[in-house]
């Protein structure tokens, strides 16, 4: 059973002292899969990335990462995965040819002069090879890690939030190459906080203060969170907008264009809300829809964010 | 595959090289200090020592006295600068540092030259400071003898060409043993080694940590030995171009001889370098910044000064300070580098200081690889 997952950790867990920064998180990883690993700033996705592939000891729990186990066989996780960490972590003060050499060495590949030049035809910094990696713009760097830890061809990625602080223009690009990637039989585990890369992915996994909320294929989210939506747009939307954010019965108010999605997790209650505003206001447009990975997204991060409220109230 | 791989030891050497040579202030710093601190410490052991201030505490007078001290004088080492009246006196002059000598002539001293009863004058010399009063000290037997021979005329004509009628006393005060020049110069060697290799090293690593570098490193399947070799290889040869530097300057500027075997030197040295290097490995692996890194590499600095015998003489040291000073590398390196520049040793002379070294190191290189995490924990 486990011959098809790339990643599957079981009760997962670290403390960094005296706090439970990843608490006791299961997970999954089909191989080939584009796997999403969302959740809010520290919840503990990189944290979790990295005792995944061997960078971290878990205090407890245990798991096997392309077969090897995560605690004892980190050297052979090493050689078969690519890391790309949060930060950009290529030597600034090396030009970015070095920087693809240096990789290459590192995972003993043969042909080394071939394959860097491959990886600088690829990235489409041909004549830039000689230029320090430190002097790249934000998007550049991003494309030059994913290269970096790509070159070795390994069957498993592991990219941390890859694409914070990239243009959009850029983050639509490198999607396209982890698309390309993942038709090769690569697999992807990518964490993120941006929706729009979410619904990209065919797997999601969120987590948030270090617990695993919720996970499984991408279109399941929706109904596993269990929203109601409905759609409604007209005129003044905005002193609607107030009115339903002031319902209690409401658990969310999105804006998506002209249009506002109201969601619920009680079904009954919602319907009761929008019959009420159908009849007392005509001039809008009603619909109810099936709720989507958006919706649920914006569902689990504000609950996360009420979580962390109540904790941070109950603590002081 | 856990074994020693080549090619990723070769690549951490190649992107090391390749950094240090961009990094043209560490660069500039690994050549400059040597020179400095040898321009600094030379200036400090070639201060002419002339007209050192001195006092003068006459008991007696006299044709013999004033030809002392007249030769003193003309020598250009002694500016007398008054009289003191009892010891006292002369002591406190020396403790305020307002004086670097007292030269006491005692009650009756005429007298005494003239029967023949060889009186002494006493010299008391600031020891403190001893680079400054040395070769004054040095120097003072010399003048008064040829002194004593131009005024021994008439009277005393029958003592010329016999042995002095009153011998000289010096006595050093505070610190009783004094460091010669020829001996501080490559003593300062093993300083200047051990300061900059520890420094560089635990920074070079600490940088990793600290640019976040090194999460890719350890995601990689490098291990601990292909990094450390891999990092310490080419500070290695900054140790030389140091080396190299300090031998060319001590030459020219302080014509310290180099007696001995140059093969015995070459091996001191690689192995000194070595377990600084490594030394500083272990340093990195204890801290997470760079700044911590200095503080602690600038910490193993004052042991090193203190109690290696390159500030005070090893035996002269309690019991205690002996015990931490032999368990510090540049212990054993001064004596090599003394024994080889300036006693002309060989190599079988310096076999057990290479020993102490290579024991020493071995300890800090075992301890550093356990240290060294393959992990972010
Ligand atoms: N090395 C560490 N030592 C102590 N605390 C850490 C360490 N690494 C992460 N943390 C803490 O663990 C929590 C989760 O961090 P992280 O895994 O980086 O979250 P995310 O990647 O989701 O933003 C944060 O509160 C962070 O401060
Ligand atoms: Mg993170």
């Amino acid at each position: 059973m486990t011959d098809d997952l790339a990643v599957s950790v079981r009760g997962l867990t670290k403390i960094f002292s005296g706090k439970t920064v990843v608490d006791a998180v299961d997970m999954e990883v089909p191989k080939g899969a584009i796997y999403g690993f969302l959740g809010p700033n520290g919840s503990g996705k990189t944290t979790t990335i990295r005792m995944m592939c061997g960078l971290l000891t878990p205090d407890g729990g245990e798991g096997r990462t392309l077969g090897h186990d995560i605690r004892k066989e980190a050297r052979a996780i090493k050689e078969n995965v690519g890391y790309m960490t949060q930060k950009f972590s290529l030597y600034g003060d090396l030009t970015i040819r070095e920087n693809l050499d240096f990789m290459a060495r590192m995972y003993r590949m043969k042909n080394r002069k071939q394959v860097v030049d491959e990886t600088l035809r690829d990235l489409g910094l041909e004549g830039r090879g000689d230029q320090l990696a430190g002097t790249l713009s934000g998007g550049w760097k991003q494309r030059l890690a994913l290269a970096a830890c790509m070159q070795h061809k390994p069957r498993l990625l592991l990219l941390d939030e890859p694409t914070a602080g990239v243009d959009p223009k850029a983050r639509r690009d490198f999607w396209d190459e982890i698309r390309r990637l993942s038709k090769q039989g690569v697999t992807v585990l990518v964490s993120t906080h941006y929706m729009d890369e979410a619904v990209q992915c065919d797997y999601i996994a969120y987590i948030a203060y270090g617990k695993k909320l919720i996970d499984g294929p991408a279109r399941d989210i929706p109904h596993k969170v269990g929203l109601t939506t409905w759609r409604v747009d007209g005129p003044d939307l905005i002193p609607l907008e107030d009115a339903l954010r002031a319902d209690p019965r409401v658990q969310q108010v999105a804006r998506f264009g002209a249009q506002l999605h109201v969601s619920s997790t009680d079904a009954k209650a919602l319907d009761d809300v929008i019959a009420e505003w159908k009849k007392k206001n005509g001039t809008h447009h009603w619909v109810k829809k099936e709720a989507e990975l958006e919706e649920a997204f914006i569902y689990l991060m504000a609950n996360s964010d009420d979580n962390f409220g109540q904790t941070g109230k109950r603590a002081s | 595959m856990n074994i020693f791989s080549l090619a990723r030891f070769g690549a951490v050497l190649a992107k090391e090289f390749i950094q240090m040579r961009r990094d043209r202030l560490t660069f500039g710093m690994m050549i400059g200090i040597p020179i400095v601190q040898l321009l600094l410490f030379g200036f400090a052991i070639n201060t002419d020592p002339h007209n050192l201030p001195t006092l003068v505490e006459m008991a007696d007078d006299g044709p013999v006295v004033r030809a002392v001290l007249t030769g003193m004088e003309t020598s250009d080492y002694f500016d007398f600068q008054g009289i003191v009246y009892g010891p006292e006196e002369g002591d406190r002059a020396l403790r305020e540092g307002s004086a670097n000598f007292v030269v006491v002539i005692p009650p009756d001293f005429e007298r005494d030259v003239v029967r023949g009863l060889s009186p002494e004058v006493l010299v008391s010399a600031d020891g403190s400071d001893p680079i400054a009063v040395g070769t004054a000290v040095g120097a003072l037997s010399g003048i008064v003898e040829t002194a004593i021979k131009q005024t021994l005329n008439g009277p005393l004509a029958s003592y010329a060409g016999s042995p002095p009628p009153f011998s000289v006393v010096v006595h050093r005060q505070f610190n009783p043993e004094s460091l010669s020049s020829v001996n501080t110069v490559p003593g300062l060697l093993a300083v200047i080694l051990s300061m900059t290799m520890t420094l560089i090293t635990a920074v070079a690593i600490v940088r990793e940590t600290e640019r976040g570098t090194m999460e890719t490193l350890l995601a990689t399947p490098v291990n601990a030995l292909e990094v450390m070799l891999g990092k310490i290889l080419p500070y290695v040869f900054v140790g030389y171009i140091q080396t190299g530097v300090f031998l060319i300057a001590a030459e020219i500027l302080f014509d310290v001889p180099f007696l001995g075997s140059g093969w015995a030197f070459f091996a001191g040295f690689n192995i000194y370098i070595v377990v600084n290097l490594a030394l500083g490995f272990l340093i990195s692996t204890l801290v997470r910044t760079q700044m911590q890194a200095m503080q602690l590499s600038f910490f193993t600095i004052l042991p090193t000064i203190l109690l290696s015998g390159f500030m005070f003489p090893f035996a002269g040291m309690p019991g205690w300070a002996q015990a931490i000073g032999t368990a510090i590398p540049a212990t054993h390196y001064l004596r090599i580098v003394r024994k080889v520049m300036l006693k002309g040793a060989e190599m079988a002379d310096i076999a057990g200081d290479l020993r102490a070294i290579a024991v020493i190191g071995a300890v800090i290189v075992l301890i550093s690889l356990l240290r060294y995490r393959q992990t972010l924990d």
